[in-house]
């Protein structure tokens, strides 16, 4: 018991070595990133996306998992969603037809959640783009 | 059991525990929930067949010069790449030699017109494509809706056991990023990336809107393309009218590609 002061010592340093990156960057969190759209996205479809905005801000990985498995592997090329609209299965050409700013629309986000995509190292971004 | 009343009112508390576990495990299950109604399905334009073929007419092909256009068009079509390295080339549909595309039927003396034409040689679309049992991931695969042998990039992990498997050369490795060597991009389709193998796909994105393959589209009519098990298609009439042959056939992958001497 004599050592008590020091293993109490202890972990009062150890404790604040292990949360050191939390107090340390209290309160300096980065604002979460807000989206561009373009005017061909607030307008085309009613400014409706191929899926709610909910749901592609949510799940438009997924989405896009099951279009290239689909286009790709069963041949199936034109998706319908829930109130019946077609749409081509397509990164650059039906996705980035509308949101063609790639770099304030995907990146921004991919950016701020870390995750870092490689479709664009073979999907070319901005097809319709004219310098 | 003296205190069976305690152990009662222990249980009890740990049953209403695990009942609020409920709403968490309904999270999840919402996250993780199935897509909601939408479905999938094939264009309205979309060319169908069994067993998709090519009848190469080398009668119309004679010379370099007819099948530089032929190539242009497919490799412009698909970003293929120009390497001018050997070793690094890119290659989707390309001229060979005689000697080189039909090893087992070059004779001693031969034929001189066979024996320096240009052949034009791509995927043959195998009926029963080794490079697909070859393939650990599937990446590559034999579409059963239509025949094709297709690639899914997605999946390649750039193991080159496809190359050593196929007996046409019909495949390339991306040694290098090819983005910077593509002269004029297609923006309509996607380039590969460094690590995978490439190949002719019969042009799949284009049958599904209806289109004939490039390479046929520009051919002026030398190659023919349609469904090999429909007796009325234009390849089927041209197989009967006509003596072809195939591309080492005798290793049994029943290729789909014809060539007319």
């Amino acid at each position: 018991m004599s050592d008590r002061k020091w293993i109490i010592a202890g972990i009062i340093v150890f404790v604040a070595l292990v949360a050191f990156p939390f107090w340390f960057n209290l309160g300096k969190a980065a604002p979460a990133p807000e989206l561009k759209l373009t005017e061909r996205a607030k307008t085309a479809n009613d400014g409706k996306c191929v899926m709610p905005t909910e749901y592609m801000r949510a799940e438009h990985m997924q989405l896009l998992d099951l279009w290239r498995h689909s286009v790709v592997r069963n041949a199936k090329r034109t998706f319908v969603n829930t109130s019946g609209k077609e749409f081509n299965m397509s990164l650059s050409n039906t996705c980035l037809d509308c949101h063609s700013n790639k770099a304030d629309f995907c990146d921004k986000c991919h950016e701020y959640a870390s995750v870092r995509p490689y479709c664009w190292d073979c999907h070319i971004d901005n097809p319709k783009e004219t310098e | 059991m003296e205190n069976s009343r305690r152990r009662f009112l222990k249980l009890a508390g740990i049953s209403a525990l695990g009942l609020t576990t409920k709403p968490v495990f309904n999270a999840f299950a919402v996250e993780h929930g199935e897509n909601p109604e939408v479905t999938v399905k094939r264009g309205g334009d979309a060319l169908q067949a069994k067993q998709w073929a090519m009848v190469i007419d080398t009668r119309k092909l004679e010379t370099s010069e007819d099948l530089e256009p032929i190539i242009e068009a497919c490799h412009h079509a698909h970003n293929v790449p120009e390497l001018s390295d050997k070793r690094h080339e890119i290659k989707w549909i390309w001229e060979e030699h005689y000697h080189h595309a039909f090893p087992n039927k070059a004779q001693k003396f031969m034929d001189e017109r066979i024996e320096h034409l240009p052949f034009l040689v791509l995927c043959n679309h195998c009926e029963n494509p080794p490079c697909c049992r070859a393939c650990p991931t599937k990446a590559t695969f034999k579409r059963e809706s239509d025949g094709i042998v297709l690639m899914d990039f997605h999946r390649c992990i750039g193991c080159r056991f496809c190359m050593a498997a196929c007996p046409y050369g019909s495949r390339s490795f991306n040694f290098r990023d090819p983005r910077p060597f593509i002269k004029e991009q297609n923006k309509e389709f996607p380039t590969r990336m460094r690590g995978v193998v490439e190949k002719c796909n019969f042009c799949a994105e284009r049958l599904a809107v209806g289109k004939m393959p490039a390479c046929v589209e520009v051919s002026d009519g030398a190659i023919a393309f349609g469904d090999l098990y429909d007796p009325d298609s234009e390849v089927r009439e041209l197989l009967r009218t006509n003596y072809t042959i195939r591309r080492k056939q005798s290793l049994g992958t029943e290729p789909s590609v014809y060539y007319i001497v």
